[in-house]
Protein backbone atom coordinates (compact mmCIF):
# COMPACT_ATOMS: atom_id res chain seq x y z
CA UNK A 1 0.00 0.00 0.00
CA UNK A 2 1.57 3.69 -0.92
CA UNK A 3 1.03 6.37 1.00
CA UNK A 4 0.16 3.58 4.34
CA UNK A 5 0.27 5.91 7.51
CA UNK A 6 -2.10 8.36 5.72
CA UNK A 7 -4.82 6.11 4.40
CA UNK A 8 -4.43 3.81 7.70
CA UNK A 9 -4.86 7.44 9.69
CA UNK A 10 -8.00 8.08 7.69
CA UNK A 11 -9.52 4.64 8.22
CA UNK A 12 -9.06 4.43 11.79
CA UNK A 13 -10.71 8.06 11.68
CA UNK A 14 -13.35 6.64 9.94
CA UNK A 15 -14.12 3.31 12.34
CA UNK A 16 -13.97 5.84 14.70
CA UNK A 17 -16.37 8.00 14.12
CA UNK A 18 -18.83 4.72 12.65
CA UNK A 19 -18.59 3.13 16.16
CA UNK A 20 -19.53 5.91 18.23
CA UNK A 21 -22.65 3.99 19.52
CA UNK A 22 -20.51 0.90 20.44
CA UNK A 23 -17.94 2.88 22.18
CA UNK A 24 -20.11 5.22 24.20
CA UNK A 25 -22.64 2.31 25.48
CA UNK A 26 -19.31 0.12 26.60
CA UNK A 27 -21.07 -3.43 25.96
CA UNK A 28 -23.47 -2.48 28.24
CA UNK A 29 -27.34 -0.15 27.80
CA UNK A 30 -28.78 2.06 29.99
CA UNK A 31 -32.25 0.32 30.78
CA UNK A 32 -35.31 2.21 29.79
CA UNK A 33 -37.00 4.44 32.38
CA UNK A 34 -39.44 2.56 34.67
CA UNK A 35 -42.56 5.41 34.93
CA UNK A 36 -43.90 6.02 38.22
CA UNK A 37 -48.52 6.72 37.75
CA UNK A 38 -50.66 7.37 41.12
CA UNK A 39 -53.87 5.04 39.41
CA UNK A 40 -56.69 6.81 40.49
CA UNK A 41 -58.64 6.06 37.20
CA UNK A 42 -58.40 2.82 36.02
CA UNK A 43 -57.76 3.59 31.99
CA UNK A 44 -56.22 6.09 30.16
CA UNK A 45 -57.88 8.80 28.06
CA UNK A 46 -56.94 6.37 24.79
CA UNK A 47 -55.59 2.82 24.79
CA UNK A 48 -52.10 2.42 26.11
CA UNK A 49 -50.12 1.98 22.56
CA UNK A 50 -51.98 5.50 21.34
CA UNK A 51 -51.03 7.16 24.71
CA UNK A 52 -47.37 5.99 24.50
CA UNK A 53 -47.05 6.99 20.63
CA UNK A 54 -49.25 9.88 20.09
CA UNK A 55 -50.06 11.50 23.16
CA UNK A 56 -48.12 14.35 22.15
CA UNK A 57 -50.95 14.92 18.87
CA UNK A 58 -53.39 14.35 21.65
CA UNK A 59 -52.18 17.14 23.55
CA UNK A 60 -51.89 19.33 20.84
CA UNK A 61 -55.57 18.88 19.62
CA UNK A 62 -56.74 19.50 23.44
CA UNK A 63 -54.77 22.47 23.38
CA UNK A 64 -56.46 23.88 20.41
CA UNK A 65 -60.09 22.55 21.16
CA UNK A 66 -59.54 24.44 24.80
CA UNK A 67 -58.11 27.19 24.00
CA UNK A 68 -58.56 28.49 20.38
CA UNK A 69 -62.53 26.79 20.12
CA UNK A 70 -63.59 26.69 23.78
CA UNK A 71 -64.62 23.26 23.28
CA UNK A 72 -63.61 21.11 26.99
CA UNK A 73 -65.46 18.09 25.87
CA UNK A 74 -63.40 15.21 24.73
CA UNK A 75 -65.05 11.89 23.76
CA UNK A 76 -62.82 8.93 23.22
CA UNK A 77 -62.90 5.45 21.14
CA UNK A 78 -64.80 4.21 23.74
CA UNK A 79 -67.46 6.55 24.19
CA UNK A 80 -66.66 7.98 27.19
CA UNK A 81 -66.42 11.56 27.64
CA UNK A 82 -63.17 13.22 29.17
CA UNK A 83 -62.82 16.45 30.63
CA UNK A 84 -59.85 18.59 28.21
CA UNK A 85 -57.34 19.81 30.87
CA UNK A 86 -53.44 19.21 31.25
CA UNK A 87 -53.46 20.13 34.74
CA UNK A 88 -57.02 19.01 35.72
CA UNK A 89 -57.18 15.77 33.68
CA UNK A 90 -53.93 14.33 33.27
CA UNK A 91 -51.40 15.15 36.30
CA UNK A 92 -54.55 13.64 38.18
CA UNK A 93 -53.27 10.68 37.73
CA UNK A 94 -49.53 11.42 36.50
CA UNK A 95 -49.07 14.23 38.98
CA UNK A 96 -45.05 13.47 39.51
CA UNK A 97 -43.47 15.45 36.61
CA UNK A 98 -40.18 13.89 37.28
CA UNK A 99 -41.01 10.41 37.47
CA UNK A 100 -43.23 10.35 34.90
CA UNK A 101 -42.80 13.14 31.94
CA UNK A 102 -39.75 13.61 32.42
CA UNK A 103 -37.72 10.19 32.41
CA UNK A 104 -39.34 9.09 28.92
CA UNK A 105 -38.81 12.83 27.28
CA UNK A 106 -34.90 12.59 28.34
CA UNK A 107 -34.24 8.80 27.65
CA UNK A 108 -35.39 10.03 24.06
CA UNK A 109 -34.04 13.53 24.03
CA UNK A 110 -37.09 15.59 23.58
CA UNK A 111 -38.18 18.66 25.42
CA UNK A 112 -42.09 19.40 24.84
CA UNK A 113 -43.05 23.19 25.62
CA UNK A 114 -45.82 21.93 27.60
CA UNK A 115 -44.12 23.64 30.84
CA UNK A 116 -43.22 27.01 29.17
CA UNK A 117 -47.45 27.49 30.26
CA UNK A 118 -48.43 25.09 32.20
CA UNK A 119 -46.71 24.39 35.95
CA UNK A 120 -46.18 21.19 36.91
CA UNK A 121 -47.43 20.33 40.12
CA UNK A 122 -43.91 20.79 42.06
CA UNK A 123 -43.97 24.06 40.52
CA UNK A 124 -47.52 24.98 41.49
CA UNK A 125 -45.97 24.24 45.27
CA UNK A 126 -42.81 26.18 45.09
CA UNK A 127 -45.20 29.12 43.57
CA UNK A 128 -47.81 28.47 46.42
CA UNK A 129 -45.12 28.55 49.27
CA UNK A 130 -43.38 31.75 47.61
CA UNK A 131 -46.06 33.65 47.47
CA UNK A 132 -46.39 35.05 50.77
CA UNK A 133 -43.11 36.73 50.46
CA UNK A 134 -44.22 39.10 47.64
CA UNK B 1 -37.06 6.19 -17.84
CA UNK B 2 -36.46 2.34 -18.31
CA UNK B 3 -33.32 2.33 -16.65
CA UNK B 4 -35.14 3.71 -13.85
CA UNK B 5 -37.89 1.17 -13.97
CA UNK B 6 -35.36 -1.49 -12.26
CA UNK B 7 -34.38 0.21 -9.50
CA UNK B 8 -37.62 1.53 -8.66
CA UNK B 9 -39.24 -2.34 -8.48
CA UNK B 10 -35.92 -3.24 -6.73
CA UNK B 11 -36.63 -0.66 -4.27
CA UNK B 12 -40.28 -1.25 -3.99
CA UNK B 13 -39.95 -5.48 -3.04
CA UNK B 14 -36.98 -4.20 -0.62
CA UNK B 15 -40.09 -2.11 1.28
CA UNK B 16 -42.27 -4.86 0.84
CA UNK B 17 -39.63 -7.38 2.56
CA UNK B 18 -40.31 -6.67 5.92
CA UNK B 19 -44.14 -5.67 5.57
CA UNK B 20 -44.21 -9.63 5.19
CA UNK B 21 -41.25 -10.58 6.94
CA UNK B 22 -42.42 -8.97 9.86
CA UNK B 23 -45.82 -7.68 9.59
CA UNK B 24 -47.12 -11.37 8.24
CA UNK B 25 -44.41 -14.18 10.22
CA UNK B 26 -42.85 -12.37 12.81
CA UNK B 27 -39.22 -12.31 12.57
CA UNK B 28 -38.48 -9.60 14.85
CA UNK B 29 -35.21 -10.76 15.60
CA UNK B 30 -34.04 -11.09 11.87
CA UNK B 31 -35.31 -7.72 11.05
CA UNK B 32 -34.13 -6.27 14.01
CA UNK B 33 -30.97 -8.09 15.25
CA UNK B 34 -29.44 -10.13 12.86
CA UNK B 35 -30.09 -8.21 9.29
CA UNK B 36 -28.50 -4.72 11.58
CA UNK B 37 -25.29 -7.12 12.33
CA UNK B 38 -24.51 -8.30 9.54
CA UNK B 39 -25.06 -5.14 7.65
CA UNK B 40 -22.51 -2.85 9.83
CA UNK B 41 -20.62 -6.15 9.43
CA UNK B 42 -20.62 -5.57 5.53
CA UNK B 43 -20.46 -2.01 5.93
CA UNK B 44 -17.17 -1.87 7.76
CA UNK B 45 -15.42 -4.68 5.98
CA UNK B 46 -16.12 -3.51 2.88
CA UNK B 47 -15.65 0.06 3.15
CA UNK B 48 -11.76 -0.91 4.53
CA UNK B 49 -11.17 -3.39 1.98
CA UNK B 50 -11.93 -0.89 -0.40
CA UNK B 51 -9.95 1.80 0.70
CA UNK B 52 -6.98 -0.75 0.89
CA UNK B 53 -7.24 -1.65 -2.28
CA UNK B 54 -7.41 1.62 -3.79
CA UNK B 55 -4.32 2.68 -1.75
CA UNK B 56 -2.82 -0.09 -3.41
CA UNK B 57 -2.87 1.45 -6.80
CA UNK B 58 0.77 3.14 -7.15
CA UNK B 59 0.41 7.03 -7.52
CA UNK B 60 3.62 7.67 -9.98
CA UNK B 61 3.41 10.98 -10.05
CA UNK B 62 1.37 14.11 -9.21
CA UNK B 63 -2.29 14.32 -11.30
CA UNK B 64 -3.89 16.88 -9.72
CA UNK B 65 -6.81 18.83 -11.92
CA UNK B 66 -6.05 22.47 -10.98
CA UNK B 67 -7.36 25.83 -12.26
CA UNK B 68 -5.25 28.77 -10.76
CA UNK B 69 -1.82 30.05 -10.97
CA UNK B 70 0.69 27.47 -10.69
CA UNK B 71 3.70 28.48 -7.96
CA UNK B 72 6.06 30.34 -9.95
CA UNK B 73 8.50 33.10 -9.92
CA UNK B 74 7.43 35.46 -6.89
CA UNK B 75 5.98 38.58 -9.04
CA UNK B 76 2.90 35.87 -10.28
CA UNK B 77 0.32 35.58 -7.53
CA UNK B 78 0.37 31.87 -6.71
CA UNK B 79 -3.38 30.56 -6.00
CA UNK B 80 -2.68 28.45 -3.24
CA UNK B 81 -6.37 26.74 -3.03
CA UNK B 82 -6.43 25.82 -6.54
CA UNK B 83 -3.21 25.27 -7.20
CA UNK B 84 -1.28 23.97 -4.11
CA UNK B 85 2.32 22.77 -3.85
CA UNK B 86 2.53 22.31 0.17
CA UNK B 87 0.76 20.07 2.46
CA UNK B 88 -1.26 22.48 4.81
CA UNK B 89 -2.69 23.41 0.95
CA UNK B 90 -3.90 20.69 -0.10
CA UNK B 91 -5.61 20.19 3.24
CA UNK B 92 -7.08 23.79 2.81
CA UNK B 93 -8.24 22.39 -0.85
CA UNK B 94 -9.26 19.29 0.50
CA UNK B 95 -11.72 20.95 3.01
CA UNK B 96 -13.32 23.10 0.61
CA UNK B 97 -14.04 20.30 -1.79
CA UNK B 98 -15.05 17.63 1.48
CA UNK B 99 -17.31 20.19 3.20
CA UNK B 100 -18.28 23.29 0.96
CA UNK B 101 -17.94 20.54 -2.68
CA UNK B 102 -16.23 23.61 -4.35
CA UNK B 103 -15.72 21.79 -7.93
CA UNK B 104 -19.02 21.49 -7.85
CA UNK B 105 -19.53 25.30 -7.30
CA UNK B 106 -17.40 25.65 -10.46
CA UNK B 107 -20.23 24.22 -12.64
CA UNK B 108 -20.28 25.67 -16.36
CA UNK B 109 -22.94 25.44 -18.66
CA UNK B 110 -22.24 26.04 -22.30
CA UNK B 111 -24.84 27.82 -24.51
CA UNK B 112 -25.27 29.11 -27.77
CA UNK B 113 -26.46 32.03 -27.77
CA UNK B 114 -26.79 34.63 -30.79
CA UNK B 115 -25.28 32.76 -33.50
CA UNK B 116 -22.45 30.92 -33.98
CA UNK B 117 -20.79 32.13 -30.61
CA UNK B 118 -20.94 29.45 -27.67
CA UNK B 119 -21.56 30.86 -24.10
CA UNK B 120 -20.37 29.21 -20.86
CA UNK B 121 -22.19 30.72 -17.93
CA UNK B 122 -22.40 29.34 -14.58
CA UNK B 123 -24.94 26.89 -13.37
CA UNK B 124 -25.31 26.64 -9.15
CA UNK B 125 -28.25 24.75 -8.85
CA UNK B 126 -26.62 21.19 -9.11
CA UNK B 127 -24.22 22.61 -6.39
CA UNK B 128 -27.23 24.13 -4.34
CA UNK B 129 -29.24 21.20 -4.20
CA UNK B 130 -26.08 18.63 -3.95
CA UNK B 131 -24.74 20.46 -1.42
CA UNK B 132 -28.19 20.64 0.70
CA UNK B 133 -28.76 17.03 0.53
CA UNK B 134 -25.55 16.28 1.48
CA UNK B 135 -25.45 18.40 4.64
CA UNK B 136 -29.44 17.67 5.54
CA UNK B 137 -28.14 13.71 5.11
CA UNK B 138 -25.03 14.25 7.72
CA UNK B 139 -27.22 16.34 10.04
CA UNK B 140 -29.87 13.29 9.72
CA UNK B 141 -27.16 10.43 10.59
CA UNK B 142 -26.13 12.86 13.23
CA UNK B 143 -29.21 13.04 14.92
CA UNK B 144 -29.95 9.62 15.10
CA UNK B 145 -27.21 9.50 18.00
CA UNK B 146 -29.89 10.07 20.48
CA UNK B 147 -31.39 6.27 20.05
CA UNK B 148 -27.79 5.47 20.09
CA UNK B 149 -26.49 6.98 23.26
CA UNK B 150 -27.83 7.50 27.18
CA UNK B 151 -26.90 10.12 28.12
CA UNK B 152 -27.79 11.86 25.28
CA UNK B 153 -24.09 14.06 24.20
CA UNK B 154 -25.49 17.72 24.59
CA UNK B 155 -24.20 18.06 21.25
CA UNK B 156 -26.23 16.05 19.50
CA UNK B 157 -29.35 17.34 21.52
CA UNK B 158 -28.04 21.06 20.38
CA UNK B 159 -28.19 19.93 16.77
CA UNK B 160 -31.95 18.17 17.57
CA UNK B 161 -33.11 22.06 18.69
CA UNK B 162 -31.89 23.73 16.18
CA UNK B 163 -33.27 21.22 13.38
CA UNK B 164 -36.66 21.71 15.05
CA UNK B 165 -36.51 25.03 16.07
CA UNK B 166 -39.60 26.69 14.18
CA UNK B 167 -41.64 24.04 16.22
CA UNK B 168 -43.90 23.48 13.65
CA UNK B 169 -46.51 20.81 14.41
CA UNK B 170 -46.19 18.23 16.80
CA UNK B 171 -43.57 16.52 17.08
CA UNK B 172 -41.67 19.51 15.85
CA UNK B 173 -40.88 18.74 11.82
CA UNK B 174 -37.01 18.94 10.95
CA UNK B 175 -35.58 21.27 9.12
CA UNK B 176 -33.28 18.65 7.80
CA UNK B 177 -36.38 16.37 6.66
CA UNK B 178 -37.82 18.77 4.38
CA UNK B 179 -34.01 19.77 2.76
CA UNK B 180 -32.95 16.28 2.08
CA UNK B 181 -36.67 15.39 0.54
CA UNK B 182 -36.31 19.02 -1.68
CA UNK B 183 -32.33 17.98 -2.33
CA UNK B 184 -32.99 14.60 -3.46
CA UNK B 185 -36.17 15.40 -6.04
CA UNK B 186 -34.27 17.88 -7.84
CA UNK B 187 -31.00 15.50 -7.89
CA UNK B 188 -33.19 12.72 -8.91
CA UNK B 189 -35.38 15.18 -11.48
CA UNK B 190 -31.82 16.40 -12.62
CA UNK B 191 -31.40 12.75 -14.05
CA UNK B 192 -35.19 12.73 -15.36
CA UNK B 193 -35.18 16.23 -16.89
CA UNK B 194 -31.86 17.07 -18.65
CA UNK B 195 -31.64 15.01 -21.95
CA UNK B 196 -27.50 14.66 -21.82
CA UNK B 197 -27.78 13.58 -17.95
CA UNK B 198 -30.60 10.85 -18.80
CA UNK B 199 -28.51 9.76 -21.19
CA UNK B 200 -25.51 8.51 -19.04
CA UNK B 201 -28.02 7.26 -16.23
CA UNK B 202 -27.58 3.97 -15.46
CA UNK B 203 -29.52 1.71 -12.64
CA UNK B 204 -27.20 2.15 -10.32
CA UNK B 205 -27.43 5.90 -10.19
CA UNK B 206 -31.24 5.42 -9.94
CA UNK B 207 -31.14 2.88 -7.36
CA UNK B 208 -29.06 4.81 -4.30
CA UNK B 209 -32.08 7.91 -4.97
CA UNK B 210 -34.75 5.59 -5.06
CA UNK B 211 -33.51 3.91 -1.92
CA UNK B 212 -32.57 7.02 0.11
CA UNK B 213 -36.11 8.22 -0.92
CA UNK B 214 -37.44 4.82 0.78
CA UNK B 215 -35.64 6.07 3.79
CA UNK B 216 -36.31 9.35 3.99
CA UNK B 217 -40.49 8.85 3.16
CA UNK B 218 -40.47 5.83 5.80
CA UNK B 219 -38.64 7.42 8.58
CA UNK B 220 -40.90 11.11 8.21
CA UNK B 221 -44.27 8.27 7.97
CA UNK B 222 -42.59 7.30 11.12
CA UNK B 223 -42.00 10.70 12.91
CA UNK B 224 -45.44 12.30 11.97
CA UNK B 225 -47.62 9.96 10.58
CA UNK B 226 -48.09 6.35 11.64
CA UNK B 227 -46.17 6.99 14.95
CA UNK B 228 -44.07 4.30 16.93
CA UNK B 229 -42.90 3.62 20.28
CA UNK B 230 -39.25 5.61 20.59
CA UNK B 231 -38.94 4.62 24.37
CA UNK B 232 -38.95 0.70 22.76
CA UNK B 233 -37.09 1.76 19.82
CA UNK B 234 -34.54 3.33 21.77
CA UNK B 235 -34.32 0.20 24.05
CA UNK B 236 -33.49 -1.63 20.56
CA UNK B 237 -30.82 0.14 19.48
CA UNK B 238 -28.89 0.58 22.85
CA UNK B 239 -29.21 -3.09 23.13
CA UNK B 240 -27.66 -3.39 19.67
CA UNK B 241 -25.04 -1.04 20.18
CA UNK B 242 -24.51 -2.83 23.78
CA UNK B 243 -23.99 -6.22 21.87
CA UNK B 244 -26.58 -7.70 23.77
CA UNK B 245 -29.63 -7.38 21.68
CA UNK B 246 -32.94 -7.54 23.04
CA UNK B 247 -36.27 -7.15 20.57
CA UNK B 248 -38.61 -5.29 22.53
CA UNK B 249 -42.74 -6.07 21.88
CA UNK B 250 -44.89 -4.05 19.99
CA UNK B 251 -42.59 -1.74 17.89
CA UNK B 252 -44.41 -1.11 14.51
CA UNK B 253 -43.83 -2.74 11.04
CA UNK B 254 -42.82 1.13 9.65
CA UNK B 255 -39.83 0.92 12.02
CA UNK B 256 -39.03 -2.35 10.53
CA UNK B 257 -38.95 -1.62 7.09
CA UNK B 258 -37.11 1.83 7.87
CA UNK B 259 -34.57 0.24 9.43
CA UNK B 260 -34.25 -2.71 6.78
CA UNK B 261 -33.92 -0.02 4.03
CA UNK B 262 -31.00 1.68 6.15
CA UNK B 263 -29.44 -2.05 6.31
CA UNK B 264 -29.32 -2.21 2.79
CA UNK B 265 -27.99 1.13 2.31
CA UNK B 266 -25.74 0.47 4.55
CA UNK B 267 -24.73 -3.68 2.72
CA UNK B 268 -25.19 -1.88 -0.60
CA UNK B 269 -22.69 1.03 -0.01
CA UNK B 270 -19.29 -0.43 -0.19
CA UNK B 271 -19.47 -1.70 -3.77
CA UNK B 272 -21.28 1.61 -4.94
CA UNK B 273 -20.85 5.10 -6.21
CA UNK B 274 -21.81 5.96 -2.70
CA UNK B 275 -17.79 5.14 -1.99
CA UNK B 276 -17.35 8.66 -3.08
CA UNK B 277 -17.57 9.31 0.77
CA UNK B 278 -14.10 7.62 1.25
CA UNK B 279 -12.94 8.36 -2.68
CA UNK B 280 -13.40 11.72 -2.24
CA UNK B 281 -10.47 11.71 0.32
CA UNK B 282 -8.91 8.90 -1.97
CA UNK B 283 -8.93 10.77 -5.34
CA UNK B 284 -5.52 11.68 -6.77
CA UNK B 285 -6.54 14.68 -8.56
CA UNK B 286 -7.18 16.22 -5.62
CA UNK B 287 -5.24 14.80 -2.92
CA UNK B 288 -2.02 15.66 -4.46
CA UNK B 289 0.42 18.59 -3.93
CA UNK B 290 1.18 19.90 -7.61
CA UNK B 291 4.89 19.89 -6.70
CA UNK B 292 6.31 17.73 -10.16
CA UNK B 293 9.17 19.72 -10.29
CA UNK B 294 9.71 21.14 -7.02
CA UNK B 295 10.19 17.74 -5.32
CA UNK B 296 11.47 14.01 -7.17
CA UNK B 297 8.71 11.68 -7.64
CA UNK B 298 10.27 8.11 -8.09
CA UNK B 299 7.75 5.73 -10.08
CA UNK B 300 7.38 3.10 -7.37
CA UNK B 301 7.43 0.51 -9.70
CA UNK B 302 10.22 1.42 -11.88
CA UNK B 303 12.55 -1.80 -12.47
CA UNK B 304 15.89 -1.96 -10.90
CA UNK B 305 18.33 -1.15 -13.40
CA UNK B 306 22.08 -2.37 -12.99
CA UNK B 307 23.91 0.79 -13.72
CA UNK B 308 28.07 1.36 -15.04
CA UNK B 309 28.70 5.04 -14.25
CA UNK B 310 31.75 6.49 -15.10
CA UNK B 311 33.86 6.06 -11.88
CA UNK B 312 33.56 2.64 -11.98
CA UNK B 313 34.51 2.27 -15.69
CA UNK B 314 37.26 4.43 -15.04
CA UNK B 315 38.44 1.59 -12.21
CA UNK B 316 38.27 -1.04 -14.23
CA UNK B 317 40.21 0.33 -17.09
CA UNK B 318 42.39 2.76 -15.24
CA UNK B 319 45.42 0.75 -15.70
CA UNK B 320 45.21 0.74 -19.67
CA UNK B 321 43.99 4.45 -19.64
CA UNK B 322 47.06 5.62 -18.15
CA UNK B 323 49.86 3.20 -20.24
CA UNK B 324 47.70 4.69 -23.53
CA UNK B 325 48.70 8.54 -21.59
CA UNK B 326 44.74 9.32 -21.90
CA UNK B 327 43.84 11.54 -18.89
CA UNK B 328 41.73 10.08 -15.35
CA UNK B 329 39.60 11.92 -12.80
CA UNK B 330 41.60 9.60 -10.35
CA UNK B 331 45.20 8.41 -10.59
CA UNK B 332 44.40 5.41 -8.76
Amino acid sequence: MYDSGKIIAGLVIFAGLFTVPFIMNRGTAAPPPKLKIVSKAKACVEDTHYMRTSHMKLLNEWRDDALRDGHRLYINNKGKKIHIGLQITCLKCHSDKADFCDKCHAYADVRPYCWDCHFSPEGRKKWASTEGHF
Amino acid sequence: MDRAALPFVAVIALVITPLIGVGAISLHYLFGVIVPYVAALIFFAGFIMKVVNWGTSPVPFRIPTTCGQQKSLPWFKHSKLENPVTGIQVIGRMFLEVVFFRSLFRNLKPEIRGGPRIVYGPTKWLWFFALMFHWCFFIIFFRHLRLFTEPVPGVVTFVDRIDSMFQICIPPIYLTDLGLLLGITCLFLRRVIVPQVRYLSLPSDYFPLFLIIGIAVTGMLMRYVIRVDIIKVKELALSLAAFSPKVPQGIGVIFYTHLFLVCVLAMYFPFSKLMHLGGVFMSPTRNLANNNRIVRHINPWNPKVKLHPYEEWEDEFRDKLLDAGIPVEKKG
